[in-house]
C-alpha cells in the first residue's frame, strides 16, 4: 500500500518527507510498547503508534520502516520531526484511535507481520 | 576486510532522549562497511535494546562492536546493580523496569529476549552489585 493511501483513508496530516508519499509499505504495526514493535516487526513497515518521543524515531530507524502515523491526534515534537526527516521517515498525523486506524488499514488490505516478496 | 575494525562508544546513562545514539552510529559505520542489511538490521536492534537497558538499569556503560570477516561481537558493559537471576531476566515479560520507563515505551521484559532472538550468540555475565557484560555475536553469512 502506497503512503498516500495511508494518508487518505486516515485522513492525515503529513508532517515531512511528503516528497515519499509514492512509497510502498507492505506490513503495519500497532504499539505503544517499542520493544513489541522491535521484536516483531518486519522491513518496509508503517507503525502506528500514540507513543510521543524520541525512541519511536530511534525505533523505526533501527527496523528500517518508512512511515510513522502518529494516532489520537498526538502530534512529534519538532526535534522529532527533524530526526525523522534527516533519516527518510515520513511523518503522519490523524485524529483516529488505533483501534479504527488499524482497522481502516487492515480492511483495505495492508496486513501485519509480511515481508515485500510475501 | 582482511583486520578486525572496533568501534567504541561510552553510553550516557543520564539521558532517555539520547538512549541509542551509539546504535545509531554503528548502524552507520556498518553500511559504510557494505554489511548486508539484514545483518545490521540484526546487530542494530539487538545493541539498541541493550544500549535501552544500560539507560534503565545501570547508568549507562559502555559499548564496543568489533567487525570481522565473519562475524560482528557487540560487548556492552557496565557498572549498575547487576541481575541477580539471569535466567529469570531472560523469560519474555518479566521486567524490573520502573513504571515510568513503561510510559515512555520500553520495560515490557522484552530487551534481553529480543537481544537473544537478532545475535547467533549472546552470553550474560553479571554480579549483583558489581555490574553486567553482555556480548551478542552476529555471524556475517559468506557471499553476503
Amino acid at each position: 500500500m502506497k503512503i498516500s493511501t495511508i494518508a487518505e483513508l486516515l485522513d492525515a496530516q503529513v508532517l515531512c518527507n511528503e516528497q515519499d508519499l509514492d512509497k510502498h509499505v507492505y506490513s503495519a504495526c500497532g504499539s505503544d510498547m517499542m520493544s513489541d514493535v522491535l521484536a516483531y516487526v518486519k522491513d518496509q513497515a508503517v507503525l502506528l503508534t500514540g507513543l510521543v518521543n524520541t525512541q519511536v524515531i530511534r525505533t523505526a530507524q533501527m527496523m528500517d520502516m518508512v512511515c510513522i502515523v502518529f494516532v489520537r491526534s498526538k502530534k512529534p515534537t519538532p526535534e522529532m520531526t527533524e530526526l525523522a526527516r534527516e533519516n527518510g521517515l515520513v511523518i503522519l498525523t490523524t485524529d483516529k484511535r488505533m483501534y479504527e486506524a488499524c482497522g481502516k488499514l487492515y480492511a483495505n488490505g495492508l496486513r501485519g507481520n509480511v515481508t515485500k516478496d510475501e | 576486510m582482511s583486520e578486525a575494525i572496533t568501534f567504541r562508544f561510552d553510553v550516557d546513562g543520564t539521558d532517555f532522549t539520547s538512549a541509542g545514539q551509539a546504535s545509531v552510529q554503528v548502524k552507520k559505520n556498518l553500511r559504510q562497511l557494505g554489511i548486508s542489511p539484514e545483518v545490521i538490521r540484526r546487530v542494530s536492534i539487538a545493541m539498541y535494546e541493550g544500549e535501552i537497558n544500560m539507560v534503565i538499569h545501570a547508568g549507562g556503560g559502555e559499548a564496543e562492536v568489533t567487525v570481522t570477516e565473519s562475524s560482528i561481537k557487540i560487548v556492552l558493559a557496565d557498572h549498575g546493580p547487576g541481575i541477580a537471576d539471569v535466567a529469570l531476566a531472560m523469560q519474555e515479560g518479566y521486567s524490573t523496569a520502573p513504571a515510568n520507563v513503561r510510559s515512555l515505551g520500553f520495560g515490557a521484559g522484552m530487551g534481553l529476549p529480543n537481544m537473544k532472538r537478532y545475535t547467533d550468540e549472546m552470553k550474560v555475565e553479571s554480579e549483583v552489585g558489581k555490574g553486567t557484560t553482555v556480548t551478542m555475536i552476529v555471524n556475517i553469512p559468506r557471499g553476503t
